[in-house]
Order: structure tokens, then C-alpha cells, then sequence
């Protein structure tokens, strides 16, 4: 069967996710308002007009943050593992470095960075700071010399002291917050209609003793009352509503079987990626490398966690206080003893003194050994956000699985999902949908269109 | 287009009635229904209430299961990860296939730290990414259950080896001055050399290279001839015409894979350019290189050296004396004649291990001036050293009590030497007797010592196939069991402290110049000089032909004759425990499992009195798979094996593989020493090879052999099941037929499609389904039936790359065959008439139809089309109603019958009362050591569902990606099949149909006068086309009229027509 538009196959899917995910509809909206906006501005002028200018205007805006931001982002991913710009880490500290040494000459702060075991041969300063440090700074030739010039200039203007500037909180929502709020209106509601339902029950049961009180009175034989346990009407009522409620807790249950979202075991180590990701706005590719390269993205190994734990050896409690799940404070102190106690360092002697051991993390998102994922396919090719499948992940603590994993969830995103048609050379050869686009430029080539909801894009 | 009769069985040939009823059923297997009769449901075996009662555990058993808790994964990340390593992304290490002498430059690929599928390197100038069934097999052997795991003393394990090297030095210091003896097979690596040298240095004594299948017939005939003990260099690709006396140089001899690739080039049609290669072939059996020759003549074996005298004299224009038969001194003359013509263009090899038959086949080479032109005696081959003699005479020392000491690596005489019994008594003579083989096999079990050697996927080392070309191994696992390598023990003997890994290194920086280089040569696993030794020649000297010639007109001849052959998969049997090659069929014969008497239909007419041209009697032969078992004998030599009629065998010789029958001195522990998948497997013949002095003769003269009354079940592939009687599969030509019009096949297929509006239009105007869009990416393959050889590396490829099952052999023989792609066999011409046989293979794999058949009939759409051209399987939605199977007119589809790899929940299920248990090879398959090699990027399927080719859908998809993330356009080398990357003849094209560019694209447009699809006709639309097999021959096989088909017949009877 001809079937590869799928949209036959995941129907029944589709029919219950959009029945009972509500937050399913709330994002089928966007796509709609979009839409709305496209037609106004493709058929009046003026409006396009002051789209076009606010659009450049945001645009302009946008770049100018996006250029300071590349100076610091750059640092996180490349030179925060081993720098810190107030205290000495596995480096130097950087704030300030350009007094110091030839760096004052922002060419020998280049040619350092690109190679600087080279540098280091002719130069006494870096010689002496190898020396001091006792390892030598890894070699970065892929950094151009304005990524290079951006990490200066990130590091020129930072804040003489930490925290007087500081990166920008999160802001937001608490997801956790947000859904417990929700809950809390579920409950409201659930307490209401069990009120009123109470009420109608009283209101009835009164209307009928009335009736009866005024049948008596003008003596209408009336028939023996019947206890409404024995009333075949709501015996009727009830059936059906346990039929239809425990069917759908059935299916629903059926369905949900092996699925884990929101599953949030405790882990060896209680590791905040509130704190990380968060507060410290460590890239997610800084740990999670992999997610670019390789199907997997990898849980770092603990050599990873000791480029930067070598030197951070309390939790200062910059992002507040750290509750675990069941409420009891956490102490990161004692959490980071626990990175020393696996990888056999003795923090007092500075060295390794005992063999390390890997951490068995507990996995949270596992899919069917039937299910293909690449990480790569999705972070690299695809361009897609971590949180996009991982949630909020800077606002947790610990890790819990946001999304359903589900198959219908997948093909939902593989729907709406554009791929990078017009950027990725790769597409090129999709002749047609280039001519499409050509006539129709709001087209949107989605995933689904170039066969992303076809079976064997997942399973093989 | 003449019509031409294939048939792959003999009721196909007679149109029986068994072939009737199976053309009607289509499917072999019988459909598990327990019939009723009419005593109604309740008497019946499963009356209705045990329905309901199963019914009903099944669904509480399901509920039971699926209410389970889930279980707490760990995820456990390296303490220290290596920087180049990427978890989930293969790794490829350049390394070398070593089995024997053999040696194939490789790449295997690691994922997550365990090989799991060998690729030829394609730097190798002489291997040229080629690879062989047997070396895509290989990486299984890396898992075998049946290694050995520890260094022993007497059986008994030996805690560490410096303990153990204490032992064995002490041994040796003990030997009281008797000689050391090193036994191995050819050694090409020049720093085993060294080491070995060393050893013996300090114990003194003498390395002997044992091949258990020796080319010493042509090392010493050469020694005569050129004054080397060597053999030269083959270039097939120089060759225009190729005579072959019982060579199958394309399958099993010497190089096969090194020469198929050659020996392709000159046989590929490109468009209209049809200048190719012709083969003669004369030999005895029905070979893999006999079936693919375009000419095909055969002789007993013992005619071997008058053929080859006979072609000399024919040459030098002297008359043709001492052969006999008419046809084959026509076939002599012609295959003269047309050597004459080619001169400096032909070549002429030989099979045989009988140095006089080779001294004339070097005469005939210098006469035709193959020598410095087709045979290249610059570039020695140097894989094959072993000399008869010198093993015979270190048996017979042993045998003395001369030898104090022995150390063996990789030999198993004591299975494969044509007087095993005599080495075994030897053997146990020896003072002192260490065993480096990797298993306890035959020969390892009757030694003191055992020292297991690592795999070679474990290795460190060195190959020289040729002078000046080197092929490095590398280690691409740490060792699985506390094994060492053969050098590193040998070092360690020698007093030398040096690590092998360490000796290995300083030797090639030393060589190289730098530890950058020998870096450099590890990556690449390949050192080659910059510029190729330009070919040349050897002086020759004619004084040995004489008394050759003289030696070989007094052979005498037997009534009937026995030639010892290996099989394409098993070869020699050091892979025997192999399940994948166990489960590879025989090209010719399609049986799997086992060794057999191969015997002609004339022969078998006079045994069993079965003539397979009668359609009742070759049915009684053919339907049921209990074969006859004869005895063989030979002297006091006997084997009692079931006898398989095959066409094309000359009429007074039998032929059997040798490399089965593999057996501990204890039978019992066959299973635990050898392997589950070897136990039992065939009988051993090599003791039907005899030692005539100076070499090993792989036949024998005069057999006597005697039919029983005793059946035994060959499990044979071919006729599992049909094409329901269409005959639109295979198409070929001759040379003649297609010089003369070329575009005969396109005018044929427009003519078939005219209703439509011919082929360009049949697509849409032969359907009424709608046709479907393929923007972006149609996958495509084509498979060019000139160059396919039958040599299965595809099939193993396949197996390795798909996790494709293993079924043992009561499954095939229940025809529950799980093979992707197998490869077809058709024979044309009169099975009585050995000479008129022709042979065609058809590689036969999923259509991939872009109208499937299948897809419609699916009631869950669990099969499925995709947007590429794909035909999808989905193996988590297959209920297992197998309609597709039944609607596939290709016959492509493989149904799960027994949960194979252990994949279901209940493992009762491998072990049934109803079909039975599984067999010990499938166990062993899924054991948890051997289920390392699975291709983690494939399902690996359970019981009840589906499965089929799905044109390695996976590698596809990673190259896609890889394209995607290289922001770039897909190319060929991204996305290749592991057929097509394992065919070491390029027979198999696949890409992108869509690009004009690709090499698809480009091999469809020049070769569409050779191009078609099979059963076009009814409108399936494969996305695999066929090339046309074009025969270099004037001659036609056909049937109908049991006689042969020259140009001039075939223009009369089109005409007729």
C-alpha cells in the first residue's frame, strides 16, 4: 500500500492525543495565529510595511545582543572548563589578563590560542605559567580570530568582582510551579463538581420528598419510594459512566504502558542542572558533546566533571538553596565529594590517589530497542533546541522526563517540524519543493514532507 | 531471444508433477493446521475448549507480562573517555584478514569497542576492497563460545603466563639437544619471521609451513621450470582468453578474491564495448569457475596432465594423442586456437598439486607468451609456501623420535593431513608438544601445552602477500580471554622480554623511518611501494618437460574417479564452527550443512537407477530431502555419504568437499571443543588425498563405490519455493547474439509492452493504482549477471550486516531458510551431457517494487512503500499473517517460524514439544559472547514476524545523515549496501536513481540494451534491475531439443518461429 503520508496510520493516535492533550491544542493555536498574521500582511501593504520595519528593527536588535552574547558563550564552551575569570582554576585566572604578560598585543594572544605549545617555545611568560600551573593549555585551532577577539572582549568587559553584573536570572515561570498550579485547579475544580453533584443530589432528593409530601397531601396514592441504590435510572447512569470513565483510564493506562514521562529516579550523585546549565550557563554541548556528533549524547565521564570540579570543590550556594524532590535540602558540598570519592581524588593531596570507579547514572529516557534515535539527526542536521524534547532543563534540579517519548508525540513534531531546506546543501536535491517554494515562499517544507513520518526514518 | 529452458531443479526440467503441485503452492512448508476430519471439533487434537483455555492464559500470561514494573536501566559513561571515541558511532580500524597463509587487507568496523562486520580495504592495490565469504564470516570466529579461554599444562589451567613460560622453558631446556620443530602455515609476516629465526637460535631445529591445502605441485614444478620455488603473480586483467584445468581460481584457488576482481574487469560490458574475456574451463566436478566458464569441458581427474599435454601439443601444432573423448579434443583444439590468436593476452593456470601436470601448464604459458605479460614473476605471490615433502618428512621424523620439541600455531594436521593417524601417533612421540591454536581442536588436544593465540581482530602484526606489499594488523578489541599472541609466546621463549606489540613497533619504525610513518601504516593497514614493479618475466627452462609429459601420458586411469574439492564457504574447515558459512549454501548444490557425494545423472541412473529426465523419477529423487548414502571406498579408506545427483559432472568422476566432519578424539566433547555449529557437520575426506612422493594428490584414481540402503537428509536450498511457473526471470545471451543486435533485450521489453505504450510509458499506463512521487532520493540497484560468480560474500555480507538469524540445519530442511539474499543457480542444457551444461547465478534479494504486491495484501500496513523507493518492513507492527509472503512473486520474504535469537520473553519458546528444539548452532548463536557481533543499528527480530531485504536501510540513513551534517549532496560512497560492498567482483551498483550522475544512474544508461527487470511483465516495478548475462561462447545450451544451439541453428529455428 501507497501509505507514506502516514496520516492514516497514526490517526487514532492523533484522535487521542488531540482529545486528551490539552497542551497539544494550545500549540496547534500558534501555528493558526501565524497563519492570520501571514494573510493580513500579505494583503495589505501598510501593514506589510510596518511588519517589515518592526521585523528589521527586531532583527537588528536581536544581532547586536547576539554578538555580545557570542563572547561569552564562546568562553563557556571552550574556555570555562578550565578558566574562571576571578579564580584560578586548572588556568589562570582571565579577568584582567591583558595587563599581564604580551597579551596586550591581541596578535600574540591569537597565535597563543591557536597553538600554544608553539607560542610557549619562544615565549619565557607562557613558559613560566606552565610551569606554575603544571599542564598546558589545549591547543584551539578551529577558534577564528574574531571568536578569539569576542572571548576578549567578553572577558575586558566583565564586572571587576563577581556578581556585580552577573548573567541575567532565569526568568519564568517554575514549570514545577506552573504544574503544580494547574493541579491545583484540577483539584478546585474536581471539589466543585463534587459540591454541586452533592447539591443536585440533596436538590433532588428534596424535590422528590416535596412531591411525595404534596401527594399525600392531596392524597394521590403514591408508589413505595425506592432507595436511589435500587433507582434503575441511576444504576443506568452509573454503569455507563464507569463504562466510559474505566474505559478511557483502561485505554489510556494500556496505552501509557512503558512510558515513563515525568519519571524522575534519584541518582547516585544529585547533580542540578539548575545549577549548571542554569545558573553557571554552562552549554549543554560542554558536557553532552556527543548530542553533535553521535547518536548518543552521552552522560560525561567523570575526567569531564573533574575539568572543572578540580578546582570547584564547594557549592557556594550561588543558586540558592538545592531541595531534592522529597523536600530535604541538598548539600553540594557534599555532592561534589561524592565526583572525588568516584574518581579517586584526594582533594587535600591534590592528586589521584585511589582508581576511579564510573558512575551508574540511572537512565531516564529510553526508547524501544525497535525505535532508531540520533541525537545528531536532530542537534546537528536539524538544528532543534535540547529543550525542545527535554523541557526546561535549566530550571531543574534534577532530571525528569518532560516529554512522552511517545510515537504520536514524535510524529507530531516530525509534522510540524520545517527542516533546514533552504541552508542545508543536502536538500538540494529535492527539485520539487525547491519550485514549490519558489511559487509559494510560506510554504513550509516540514519534516513529514521529505519522509520524516515514514516507518523506516525509525525503525529498522 | 531464443528460449532458452532454466531450470534449477529436475522437476522444473521435466515439468513433473511434484513441480506441478509446487507451482500451485508456491511455498514448500505446510501450513501448521492439525486437520479435523470429520469428528468434529471436540474429537479433534485441539478441540475448541483448549482454544478458549489458551486463549485465555495467553491474554492473562500478556497481561502478566506487560503490568510488569519497569525496570531500572543503568547508564554507565567511561571514568576516562577517550577523546576520538564517540559512543553509537562506528570506529574502522585497517587490519588484515589472516586464515592460513592468506592474507586480505581489511577495515573492521568497531562499535563501541566490538568488531562487528569486516570491510576490504580499498588502498590494497592487489585486494582492491575485495572480500570473501569466508572473511566477512570471520569476525564471528572473534566470538566463537568454543575458543579457548586459558593457557593450559596437560589440560589443566595455568594461573599467569610467566608461570606457564616457566613451565615450558624448562621443557624445552629438556628436549637433551633433539631439535625443535615450528609448525605453521605459511608465514608471510617478515617479523614473525625474525622471531621465529630467533626461537630457533636458541633451540635449534627447523620451521616447516604446512598449507593444509598446498600449492607445492606448482612450487616445485616452477623451481623446475624458472628456477624458483615460487609462485608468480596472476593478472587476470591482462588476460583475454583464460584456460583453467581444474583452477576454480574465482571461488576457492590461491587468491580467489584478488583474482575475481580482476577477472570481472575483463569481463564487464560497458554499453556497447563487448570486448571481453573469454574462459575454457576443463575439469572434472562441477565447479564454482566451471559454472561462470564460457566454455566448460570435463575429464576424469587423472586426464588432467594428458589435457594439459594435449593443448601443448596443440599448439605446437602436433597432434592431439591419449584423449579420448571427441568432445573434449574439440574443446582442446578450440581453446588452442584461440590461445594462438591472443597471444601475449592468454593464460593458462591449473588446479592440480602434481608438479608435472604444472611443469606442461608452464610450458603452454611460455608457448602462448603469458609469461612476463599475464604472468607477472616480479611481484612473486607469496601466501602459499608449504612443501609437501618437507611435512611429510617431519612426520616421519617424529615418528622417529628425531624431534624433541614441536610448537604448532594454526595447523590442525591432525585433521587435515591426508595420513592424520600417522601424525597423531607422531605427534605423541614428541618430548615436548605446545599447541598455539586458538581452539582445542584435533590437533591442539593431543598436545602438552596449550597456548591460545589471539584472534586475528585481537592482533598485532604483519602480512607480505607480495614483495613490497605489506598489510599491517591491529588490534581493533582487547583480548577476549586470557589468550597471548603466537609471537609474544615465542618472544617470551626465545628470552626475549619484548612485548610482541612493542618488537612489532620498533621493527616497523626501524623499516619506515619514523613512528609518524608506522602510524601512518597502521591507519592506512596497508605499505605499498609508491610505484608498482613493472611486470615481468622469468627465464625459462624446458629441461623437466619431458619427462612431465612422459610422467603424465603413464597416469593410469580408473573406472571411476574421486576429486577432493572445497567448498566456496567452508574451503579447508578451519572455519567449521562458523554457523554463518555452515548456513551459506553451496553455489552449485544449494545444500547447506553438510558434505556430499556429488555424482553425475548418469552415474546416478546406474546407482539408483533414477533418470532425471524422467519426470516420475526425478521426482522420487528430488522431493524427498532423504538422500542415498553411499560408501565410498577407497583401499581401506572408507566414508558412507548421501549422494547428490548435479549436472555437469563428468559422468565417471565424484567429487567431495573437504573441511567437514571436524571431531574431538572424544566425540562427546565435540560440541564444547570444536563448536556446536562444527559437531557433526559431514565426514572428513582428507584421507582420500594420498602423497605420491613428492606432493599430495587431491584425487584418486580408482574408487570403488557401493551404494546402502541408508537415507540421510541433505537440507538443500534451491527449490524451497517457485515462481509458480513464470518464466520471465533470467535472460542471457552470447557474444554472437549480442554483437550482432545489440538492443535485442530493449526491443524485446518494448515489444512485451506495447499494450502500454511500451516501456516508457508502462509505468503509468500499465496500473490502475495511482503513481506515485519520489522527490528527493530513489534508491536504486543493479546487478550485472556478467560479473556474478556464486562466491557468497554477499550472502555472508548480508547475514553479518542484518543480524540475519542462523536456523540450523532441521530448520532449512523444514524450509524456514532466513537468507536475505540468496543467490539462484539455473542450469541450462541436457543433464545427460556434462558439456552441454551452462550455469547462471542470479543474485535474488527484495525487489524493493514500486508496486509491490506484497504491500497491498498487509491488513496491519506493516509493509509498506516509502517516499524513496523503499519497500519498508515494520517489524513491531507484523502480526505475522504472512499474505506477504504469499503475494511476493519473488519469493523474497522470510517468516520468523521459531524464535531464532532468542528475542521473545518466554525462552521456552526455543524449545518446543511441537516443532521441536532448535538446534545447538542457533544456542550458540545466542549466546551472550557470540550475540556481540549484532549490528546494534538493526533489529534483531523475534518469533512470528516478518523480515526481508531492506537495502541496509540503516546504512542508508547514516549516510544521509552524514550528508546532512557535512552540509553537502549525497554521494555514491555515502550509502552503500553490504552486498555491493562486499562483492569482490563490482557486480552489484546501487545509488540514487534520481541523480543522473550516480553511478546507478550511469551503469542503467550505458547498459540498457542489457537491462531488465524480472517478471516486468506484471507490473511489480523492482527497483533492482538485472544486466543481462552475456556468454562468450558461439554455443547455446537448450534443452527442448537436446542439442546444441550454434548462431546458425538459432536463425533457423527463429525463423521456424
Amino acid at each position: 500500500m501507497q501509505a507514506w503520508s502516514g496520516k492514516k496510520k497514526f490517526f487514532i493516535v492523533d484522535i487521542m492525543l488531540k482529545s486528551c492533550l490539552t497542551f497539544a491544542r494550545g500549540r496547534g493555536v500558534f501555528p493558526s495565529l501565524t497563519d492570520i498574521l501571514a494573510i493580513m500582511i500579505y494583503q495589505r501593504p501598510i501593514v506589510r510595511k510596518l511588519f517589515c520595519s518592526l521585523f528589521f528593527l527586531f532583527i537588528f536588535s536581536s544581532l547586536n545582543k547576539l554578538s555580545a552574547q557570542d563572547g561569552r558563550a564562546l568562553f563557556q564552551t571552550n574556555c570555562a572548563s578550565c578558566h574562571n575569570l576571578y579564580k584560578k582554576l586548572t588556568g589562570p585566572a582571565l579577568l584582567g589578563f591583558k595587563a599581564r604578560g604580551p597579551w596586550a598585543d591581541q596578535k600574540q594572544v591569537r597565535a597563543w590560542v591557536h597553538n600554544p605549545v608553539a607560542y610557549m617555545a619562544k615565549d619565557p611568560y607562557t613558559q613560566g605559567l606552565k610551569a606554575e600551573y603544571g599542564s598546558m593549555m589545549q591547543a584551539f585551532p578551529n577558534l577564528g580570530d574574531k571568536d578569539i577577539d569576542a572571548i576578549a572582549d567578553y572577558i575586558a568587559k566583565a564586572p571587576a568582582a563577581p556578581g556585580a553584573g552577573g548573567a541575567p536570572g532565569v526568568t519564568g515561570m517554575d514549570p514545577a510551579a506552573a504544574a503544580a498550579q494547574s493541579n491545583d485547579n484540577t483539584l478546585l475544580f474536581g471539589i466543585l463538581t463534587l459540591i454541586l453533584a452533592v447539591i443536585a443530589l440533596i436538590l433532588l432528593q428534596v424535590n422528590s420528598n416535596l412531591r411525595k409530601l404534596s401527594d399525600d397531601k392531596e392524597g394521590v396514592p403514591a408508589a413505595e419510594p425506592v432507595p436511589f441504590y435500587r433507582n434503575k435510572a441511576y444504576i443506568y447512569v452509573f454503569t455507563l459512566l464507569l463504562f466510559v470513565v474505566g474505559g478511557y483510564y483502561t485505554i489510556m493506562g494500556a496505552i501509557g504502558l512503558g512510558r515513563t514521562k515525568n519519571y524522575q529516579p534519584t541518582q547516585p550523585i544529585y547533580y542540578s542542572h539548575r545549577v549548571h546549565a542554569g545558573k553557571n550557563q554552562i552549554s549543554c554541548l560542554y558536557c553532552h558533546g556527543n548530542a553533535q556528533d553521535g547518536k548518543h549524547a552521552n552522560i560525561p565521564s567523570i575526567n569531564q566533571c573533574m575539568n572543572c570540579h578540580i578546582a570547584i570543590n564547594e557549592y557556594t550556594g550561588s543558586a540558592g538553596k538545592i531541595y531534592s524532590e522529597d523536600g530535604n535540602e541538598v548539600n553540594g558540598t557534599a555532592e561534589i565529594k561524592k565526583i572525588y570519592e568516584y574518581a579517586g581524588w584526594d582533594p587535600q593531596l591534590k592528586k589521584y590517589t585511589k582508581p576511579g570507579k564510573p558512575v551508574e547514572w540511572i537512565k531516564i529516557h529510553a526508547l524501544p530497542d525497535h525505535v532508531y534515535f540520533n541525537h545528531s539527526q536532530h542537534v546537528t542536521a536539524g538544528k532543534v533546541q535540547c529543550q525542545t524534547c527535554h523541557g526546561p532543563i535549566t530550571e531543574m534540579d534534577e532530571v525528569y522526563q518532560f516529554a512522552e517519548l511517545s510515537m504520536g508525540w514524535c510524529i507530531n513534531c516530525h509534522r510540524e517540524t520545517k527542516v533546514q531546506f533552504a541552508s542545508n546543501k543536502f536538500y538540494s536535491i529535492y527539485e520539487k519543493f525547491h519550485n514549490d517554494l519558489k511559487k509559494n515562499p510560506n510554504e513550509a517544507i516540514t519534516v513529514e514532507k521529505i519522509g520524516g513520518t515514514e516507518c523506516q526514518k525509525c525503525h529498522y | 531471444m531464443e528460449k532458452k529452458k532454466y531450470w534449477q531443479s529436475f522437476g522444473e526440467l521435466n515439468d513433473s508433477a511434484a513441480f506441478q503441485k509446487e507451482k500451485q503452492d508456491e511455498f514448500k512448508e505446510e501450513l501448521p493446521f492439525i486437520d479435523v476430519d470429520d469428528k468434529g471439533l471436540l474429537e479433534a487434537k485441539t478441540p475448541r475448549r483448549d482454544f478458549l483455555k489458551y486463549l485465555g492464559f495467553s491474554t492473562a500470561a500478556a497481561m502478566a507480562a506487560a503490568s510488569c514494573e519497569m525496570p531500572v536501566r543503568h547508564s554507565v559513561p567511561y571514568l576516562f573517555k577517550p577523546q576520538d571515541v564517540i559512543p553509537g558511532e562506528p570506529e574502522y580500524y585497517a587490519t588484515t584478514y589472516v586464515s592460513g597463509g592468506d592474507a586480505i587487507p581489511a577495515v573492521a568496523k568497531v562499535r563501541d569497542g566490538r568488531p562487528i562486520k569486516i570491510e576490504g580495504n580499498e588502498m590494497s592495490s592487489y585486494s582492491r576492497g575485495g572480500t570473501s565469504a569466508q572473511m566477512q564470516a570471520s569476525v564471528l570466529d572473534l566470538y566463537d563460545t568454543a575458543r579457548l579461554r586459558y593457557p593450559a599444562a596437560s589440560k589443566k589451567e595455568v594461573t599467569t603466563f610467566p608461570v606457564l613460560d616457566g613451565m615450558i622453558t624448562s621443557a624445552l631446556a629438556g628436549m637433551g639437544g633433539a631439535p625443535l620443530a615450528i609448525l605453521t602455515p605459511t608465514i608471510t609476516s617478515p617479523t614473525t619471521k625474525q622471531i621465529i629465526a630467533q626461537l630457533l637460535a636458541k633451540y635449534p631445529g627447523r620451521h616447516v609451513q604446512y598449507d593444509a591445502i598446498s600449492y607445492s605441485g606448482m612450487l616445485l614444478a616452477n623451481e623446475t621450470c624458472y628456477g624458483k620455488r615460487a609462485l608468480p603473480s596472476y593478472q587476470f586483467r591482462n588476460a583475454k582468453v583464460v584456460v583453467s584445468l581444474g583452477a576454480d581460481f574465482l571461488t576457492t584457488w590461491l587468491s580467489p578474491v584478488e583474482f575475481q576482481r580482476d577477472y570481472a574487469e575483463g569481463k564487464r560490458i560497458r554499453g556497447a564495448n563487448s570486448d571481453i574475456n573469454k574462459l575454457y574451463q576443463f575439469e572434472s566436478m562441477m565447479s564454482a569457475t566451471g559454472a561462470s566458464a564460457d566454455e566448460r569441458y570435463t575429464h576424469k581427474p587423472s586426464e588432467t596432465g594428458k589435457v594439459a599435454a594435449a593443448l601443448l601439443d596443440s599448439l605446437n601444432g602436433r597432434g592431439i594423442s591419449g584423449i579420448n573423448s571427441p568432445k573434449l579434443k574439440e574443446g582442446i583444439q578450440k581453446a588452442a586456437k584461440d590461445l594462438q590468436l591472443n597471444r601475449g593476452k592468454a593464460l593458462v593456470i591449473s588446479g592440480s598439486n602434481n608438479p608435472n601436470v604444472q611443469i606442461i601448464v608452464n610450458a603452454i604459458n611460455e608457448a602462448v607468451g603469458a609469461n612476463g605479460t599475464t604472468i607477472n614473476w616480479a611481484l612473486p605471490f607469496q601466501t602459499k609456501q608449504g612443501i609437501d615433502s618437507e611435512m611429510a618428512t617431519l612426520v616421519a621424523d617424529m615418528d622417529a623420535g628425531r624431534i624433541g620439541g614441536v610448537i604448532l600455531y594454526d595447523v590442525n594436521p591432525a585433521y587435515d593431513y591426508y595420513d592424520a593417524a600417522k601424525f597423531r601417533s607422531a605427534l605423541q612421540k614428541v618430548k615436548v608438544s605446545i599447541s598455539c591454536n586458538e581452539k582445542l581442536d584435533e590437533t591442539a588436544e593431543l598436545c602438552k601445552f596449550t597456548v591460545p593465540s589471539h584472534h586475528y581482530l585481537e592482533s598485532w602484526g604483519d602480512t607480505e602477500v607480495k614483495p613490497g606489499y605489506f598489510s599491517m594488523l591491529q588490534p581493533t578489541i582487547n583480548p577476549l580471554f586470557k589468550t597471548r599472541q603466537f609471537q609474544e609466546s615465542l618472544l617470551s621463549w626465545s628470552g626475549n622480554p619484548q612485548s610482541y606489540e612493542a618488537y612489532f613497533r620498533g621493527y616497523w619504525t626501524e623499516k619506515l623511518g619514523s613512528i609518524d610513518a608506522y602510524n601512518h601504516a597502521l591507519q592506512d593497514g596497508i605499505v605499498e611501494p609508491a610505484t608498482p614493479a613493472t611486470a615481468g618475466g622469468a627465464s625459462f627452462n624446458a629441461s623437466g618437460l619431458q619427462a612431465a609429459t612422459a610422467a603424465v601420458a603413464a597416469v593410469k586411469e580408473g573406472k571411476r574417479e574421486l576429486v577432493l574439492y572445497q567448498n566456496v564457504a567452508m574451503g579447508d574447515g578451519r572455519q567449521a564452527n562458523n554457523p554463518w558459512l555452515q548456513e551459506t549454501p553451496d553455489p552449485i548444490t544449494r545444500a547447506t550443512w553438510d558434505n556430499y557425494v556429488l555424482i553425475s545423472p548418469a552415474l546416478g541412473k546406474e546407482l539408483f537407477d533414477v533418470d532425471i529426465t524422467n519426470s516420475r523419477q526425478a521426482d522420487e529423487y528430488e522431493v524427498h530431502t532423504s538422500k542415498q548414502i553411499i560408501e565410498v571406498s577407497l583401499g581401506s579408506r572408507k566414508v558412507k555419504l548421501p549422494a547428490l545427483i548435479v549436472p555437469g559432472m563428468n559422468n565417471d568422476t565424484i567429487a567431495i568437499a573437504v573441511g567437514y566432519g571436524r571431531q574431538s578424539s572424544n566425540k562427546e566433547e565435540t560440541e564444547l571443543h570444536i563448536g556446536k555449529a562444527a559437531a557433526g557437520v559431514g565426514q572428513n575426506v582428507f584421507q582420500f588425498a594420498s602423497f605420491n612422493g613428492s606432493t599430495v594428490d587431491w584425487n584418486a584414481g580408482e574408487v570403488t563405490i557401493a551404494k546402502t540402503d541408508d537415507t540421510y537428509k541433505v537440507a538443500t536450498v534451491q527449490t524451497h519455493s517457485s515462481y509458480e511457473g513464470r518464466s520471465e526471470v533470467m535472460k542471457e545471451m552470447t557474444l554472437a547474439e549480442f554483437q550482432k543486435n545489440p538492443s535485442e533485450i530493449p526491443e524485446e521489453r518494448n515489444k512485451e509492452m506495447a499494450p502500454y505504450g511500451g516501456v516508457k510509458d508502462y509505468v503509468e499506463k500499465g496500473t490502475l493504482y495511482p503513481v506515485y512521487d519520489k522527490p528527493g532520493i530513489k534508491w536504486g540497484m543493479s546487478i550485472d549477471l556478467n560479473n556474478c560468480y556464486g562466491c557468497s560474500a554477499c550472502v555472508v555480507a548480508c547475514i553479518a550486516e542484518n543480524n540475519v538469524a542462523v536456523v540450523g540445519k532441521s530448520e532449512v530442511l523444514r524450509y524456514h531458510d532466513m537468507h536475505w539474499l540468496r543467490i539462484d543457480r539455473y542450469f541450462t542444457g541436457n543433464p545427460n551431457d556434462p558439456e552441454s551444461i551452462q550455469t547462471v547465478f542470479q543474485p535474488m534479494l527484495c525487489q524493493h517494487c514500486d508496486n509491490a504486491p506484497c504491500e497491498n495484501v498487509c491488513p496491519v500496513s506493516a509493509t509498506n512503500h516509502n517516499s524513496e523507493g523503499i519497500n519498508q518492513m515494520v517489524y513491531n507492527r507484523c502480526i505475522g499473517t504472512r499474505y506477504c509472503a504469499n503475494n511476493c512473486p519473488y519469493k523474497v520474504r522470510r517468516f520468523n517460524w521459531s524464535d531464532y535469537t532468542k528475542a521473545d520473553s518466554f525462552p521456552d519458546n526455543q524449545d518446543q514439544q511441537v516443532v521441536g528444539k532448535l538446534d545447538p548452532a542457533v544456542f550458540m548463536m545466542n549466546d551472550d559472547l557470540t550475540r556481540m557481533v549484532l549490528n546494534p543499528d538493526v533489529t534483531v527480530r523475534s518469533r512470528g514476524v516478518m523480515e526481508k531485504c531492506s537495502f541496509c536501510v540503516q546504512r542508508l540513513q547514516w549516510g544521509k545523515l552524514k550528508a546532512k551534517k557535512e552540509n553537502r549532496v549525497l554521494t555514491d560512497d555515502d550509502a552503500k549496501t553490504a552486498c555491493q560492498q562486499a562483492c569482490p567482483a563490482r557486480a552489484i551498483e546501487f545509488g540514487n536513481v534520481n541523480n543522473p550522475d550516480s553511478n546507478i544512474s550511469k551503469v542503467r544508461r550505458e547498459n540498457n540494451n542489457r537491462l531488465f527487470y524480472i517478471l516486468e511483465p506484471i507490473h511489480t516495478l523492482p527497483n533492482v534491475n538485472y544486466l543481462a548475462k552475456v556468454r562468450n561462447t558461439d554455443r547455446l545450451a537448450l534443452h527442448e531439443e537436446g542439442r546444441e544451439r550454434t548462431p546458425e541453428t538459432a536463425k533457423e529455428g527463429s525463423k521456424a518461429e
